[in-house]
């Protein structure tokens, strides 16, 4: 049986992280609202839009990562190798898919 | 705890839980490498939609078709769900009594389906719109990427199913407890490419409308 010591500690570090889901939901939830008003009510150009768009997008994909999959400097160096790999991965395929499309839309006159 | 090496990427049980805790890296893990391989999946079927954007064949387009209210109404369901299978992990990791983690996942099984539900509401009015996949090369690409997501979300509410039967049956066991640590990080994926989705989809399909 732990230790009314150790209860206590366990305790504390329930309380931590339950604060910690609260400020993923809280931090979610401004990041979400701000973009749907922006599209909604304001009249910035459509490029300025979809920066702020893409932005507030990051900032959540972020908030999720440390909030709710609890990705933070304590994981192992493999398990963020698999990540920041993925991630790599993911972004030469997917931009080099749309540079590609893009570009051979264009020369072939189909824009 | 702040400076322990985490044992896996996750909401780890910590040593207080034994040999669950053991049993979990390498789960863990191999679930992480199965993640990530769906977000490429996603991230090709992303930039087929982009790709596919002017793709229209003077069919409806983006912004006669989606709904900004509806797409914040998931938004908030997934999200919201999100937050409440995190409070079935604490439960969980607590060892709070079962009736608990029972009842959080309920909530968010109740949360998947009202957003699976709100989905197909949307995919409804969309064809009543003339929106439909053989439309044009847009809409199958739409089709393609929005559904596969949401095909996603309703595979992990027939897992949940399933883990609610486990604990049912079961209990609180070394079984029961991976089940719920991997479905909670599929289900916290599953939030992330929403968020890819009313970014890359919706919001800017939305813009044109007023802009």
């Amino acid at each position: 049986m732990p230790s009314a010591n150790e209860k206590g500690e366990l305790k504390a570090q329930e309380r931590r992280e339950f604060l910690s889901y609260v400020w993923g939901l809280g931090l979610a939830l401004a990041l979400t609202i701000v973009p749907f008003a922006i599209v909604k009510w304001s009249a910035m150009t459509p490029l300025a839009v979809l920066a702020f768009i893409g932005v507030f997008a990051l900032a959540q994909i972020v908030v999720h990562f440390r909030f709710f999959l609890h990705i933070s400097s304590r994981q192992k160096r493999e398990d963020l190798q698999l990540l920041i790999f993925s991630g790599l991965i993911l972004s030469i395929m997917l931009a080099g898919t749309l540079w590609i499309m893009a570009s051979l839309a264009l020369r072939m006159g189909m824009t | 705890m702040s400076g322990d090496i985490a044992k896996h990427p996750g909401l780890n049980l910590g040593p207080g839980h034994g040999k669950d805790d053991a049993a979990a890296e390498g789960l863990m893990f191999g679930f992480w490498v199965f993640m990530m391989s769906d977000a490429i999946l996603f991230g090709m079927v992303f930039a087929t939609y982009l790709t596919s954007l002017s793709a229209t064949a003077g069919g409806p387009v983006a912004s006669q078709l989606y709904d900004l209210t509806s797409t914040f109404v998931e938004t908030l369901l997934l999200l919201s769900s999100s937050f409440t299978f995190g409070m079935a992990s604490l439960a969980m990791k607590y060892r709070h009594r079962q009736r608990r983690l029972v009842a959080w996942l309920l909530v968010t099984l109740l949360l998947g389906l009202a957003f699976i539900g709100v989905e197909l509401h949307d995919f409804a009015s969309m064809a009543a719109k003339g929106g439909v996949p053989t439309r044009s090369g847009f809409l199958s690409a739409f089709f393609d990427l929005v559904p596969l997501h949401g095909l996603h979300v309703a595979a992990g509410c027939l897992w949940m199913i399933a883990l609610l039967v486990q604990l049912a049956r079961y209990g609180v066991d070394t079984k029961a407890k991976l089940g719920i640590m991997r479905l909670a990080l599929f289900w916290h994926f599953l939030d992330i490419i929403w968020i890819g989705i009313f970014s890359v989809v919706y919001l800017p399909g939305c813009m044109h409308a007023v802009g």
